[in-house]
């Protein structure tokens, strides 16, 4: 177990770098400088903000002082908001993402899973069917058409909850992006656990398991229910990427101060700097998390390990 | 059960040419039969092929069929309804900013903030996001089916790095690549296309390699090679070619997808640019003022949301049509 999770853990490595590699010169093809402003800098005044940038040093020096500052957790100057760099940004941002995805990401799986175990238990029954709807619009209907509609509906019209804002991370606050930012994952996950239940229900040690007289209850928790989360489990890494994604438009949407909106508003000014930087951030943060998913995936499966 | 139909079929087509023969229609039979001998009419009709048989299940499969239906009279009204409009979707109408949805103004879904006609503006962003999303799946086919089809035909270490850089591009969220090239060429409408394009090769390379692997084990793949066939004509003209309907379904869901990544994009900004609209951009600039000007929400979301539900129904149609794994 400890020797598939190193083995992982070092497979990732060359992926991060390649990863980081080929953002930082994508980024460096870019053309116009960072200080290419509408008002002409005095030369003087350029070049010293290049030696400070270290612009003025080849490409290649660039890209190993990048990457020497990176394993020091510095992810660079930004550009437009100079006060702060981006590690320092993205770090006052970090908590409400993850407070908002992890909340988020605990609602769709739990909420995902006991749908796809009453969908399967009353196969064609009336949940069953009403699970198939909401199981559609969730997967139809995009995270920011459903937004704007709960927050007219709660915010505006029922007034029960607050429209946007972080609010002192109130729960009323939490409500709207958590639920919007889980809706399609909650959709994904009982479809997922819908089918493999029913599958794992139809299977011979299922019905010897009934035969010997094992009550409902107990044959789904002893022995339904953990390979029927297998591809629940192998879900949650791309999940963790698309919930990052999501908290792109929820952040904006709601007004939260997460990093999805530092990279928006940093992409829309151009700040190449804090767009490198988060990127790359949130790819750590990606990697890292597929990795815990797939070992939690290899200590769910054991034929995974092989 | 399928003998029967068969044997019904046999019967049926010797007394079709029975029937030709008694009113002495040599002509005509000649035509129908390219000339050939009678004979193969028999066979001709008793054979059925996988094609035949999907489309059989497919037209049985009523989502799909209404689905159909719909999607064509969306794209034909997308494209056709323009020309009768007397608005078009970039120039105000003077007479008219806000206003809601009327039949006595001709403006049947209101205008905009601009005094835009709210309808040619919703047909033009149809007609966007579809054409967006036909060139970027084509992008996506296009690099998908090669990089599968070669993974697979190469087999051993080649099939395994190969494979193992998908499964590397797959768990990154692709949307920061696409905000990136964003970001450094500017919002160029055709950099869209291909971006997105690019990007969302990774499921079709998967289930090309798989099919791939599968077919290079048949005969005539090996009477090819024992042929002195090369690797890329193999691939190209023996592989690919079969690969068709796995191809055509995973496209088919594709296309809802890019819809969606293309409105994601315009909604946060990087999308499509005014003065042209697409779905994506006429819903955010409807999200702002849905309090006030609820309809600039609810038209480009239904013509989404329809968009989206039939593209999917006849996606599913379609894989469950050619998956003979039921029967």
């Amino acid at each position: 177990m400890l020797s598939f999770a190193l083995k992982r853990l070092l497979t990732t490595i060359p992926v991060l770098w390649i990863a980081i590699t080929a953002c930082f010169f994508i980024l460096r093809l870019a053309p116009g400088g960072p200080f290419d402003g509408e008002r002409p800098l005095p030369e003087a005044v350029k070049r010293n903000l290049e030696a400070h940038y270290n612009l003025d040093k080849s490409l290649i020096e660039q890209y190993f002082i990048y990457l020497g500052n990176l394993l020091q957790g510095d992810l660079g100057p930004s550009f437009i908001n100079q006060d702060f760099s981006v590690s320092e940004q993205l770090l006052i941002g970090l908590p409400y993402t993850l407070i908002v995805g992890g909340l988020a990401f605990a609602l769709s799986i739990i909420v995902g899973v006991l749908a796809g175990i009453a969908g399967s238990l009353y196969r064609n029954r009336l949940p069953d069917v009403a699970l198939g709807a909401f199981i559609l619009a969730g997967l139809v209907i995009p995270n920011f058409l459903v937004a704007p509609i709960l927050q007219l509906v709660f915010g505006l019209q029922l007034k029960w909850l607050p429209v946007g804002g972080w609010g002192e991370g109130a729960v009323t606050h939490l409500v709207l992006p958590v639920t919007v930012l889980a809706l399609p994952h909650v959709a994904r996950i009982s479809r997922l656990t819908r089918g493999a239940m029913i599958e794992v229900m139809h299977s011979n040690y299922i019905r010897t398991a009934r035969s010997k007289g094992l009550s409902d209850m107990r044959l789904l928790m002893r022995h339904a229910i953990k390979p029927a989360l297998t591809p629940v489990v192998s879900y949650l890494g791309p999940a963790a990427s698309y919930l990052l994604t999501g908290s792109l438009v929820v952040e904006t949407i709601f007004g939260l101060p997460g990093i999805g909106r530092y990279f928006i508003n940093a992409a829309l000014n151009r700040d190449y700097g804090m767009v490198l930087g988060t990127v790359v951030f949130y790819m750590l943060l990606i990697i890292v998390l597929n990795l815990i998913v797939d070992i939690v995936y290899a200590w769910l499966d054991p034929r995974v390990r092989h | 059960m399928i003998f029967f139909r068969a044997r019904k079929q046999e019967l049926m087509a010797a007394a079709i040419k029975q029937s030709m023969a008694d009113a002495g229609l040599a002509a005509v039979r000649a035509q129908n039969t390219g000339g050939e001998s009678s004979e193969n009419i028999a066979t001709a009709i008793v054979g059925r092929s996988l094609m035949q048989d999907a489309r059989r299940r497919l037209y049985a499969n009523k989502a799909a069929v209404v689905s159909l239906l719909v999607l064509a009279v969306l794209i034909v009204v997308a494209f056709a309804a323009p020309l009768f409009i007397p608005f078009n979707y970039e120039d105000p109408d003077w007479a008219a900013f806000r206003a809601p949805p009327s039949l006595a103004t001709g403006h049947y879904f209101g205008t905009d903030q601009n005094g835009r006609d709210l309808l040619a503006r919703t047909l033009f962003g149809t007609q966007v996001s579809l054409v967006v999303a036909l060139i970027a799946t084509l992008v996506s086919v296009f690099i998908g089916v090669s990089y599968g089809a070669i993974a697979g035909f190469m087999g051993g270490r080649i099939d395994q790095a190969m494979m193992r850089f998908v499964d590397v591009m797959y768990a990154l969220p692709y949307i920061l690549f696409v905000i990136l090239l964003m970001v450094i060429f500017g919002r160029n409408v055709f950099l869209l296309f291909a971006a997105i394009g690019a990007l969302e090769w990774l499921t079709m390379a998967r289930i090309v390699r798989g099919q791939t692997l599968s077919i290079k084990q048949r005969e005539y793949i090996e009477a090819a090679r024992a042929a002195g066939v090369s690797n890329r004509t193999i691939i190209f003209r023996h592989i690919v070619p079969n690969l068709l309907g796995p191809v055509v379904i995973y496209a088919t869901l594709t296309i809802p997808e890019i819809i969606v990544v293309e409105s994601f994009l315009s909604y946060l900004g990087f999308g499509i640019q005014e003065p042209l609209t697409s779905l994506g951009t006429l819903i955010a600039e409807g999200a702002d003022v849905l309090e006030v000007l609820p309809w600039l929400l609810w038209f480009p979301a239904s013509f989404l949301i329809t968009l989206l539900l039939s593209l999917l129904f006849i996606g599913d149609g379609l894989r469950d049509a050619f998956d003979t794994r039921d029967q």
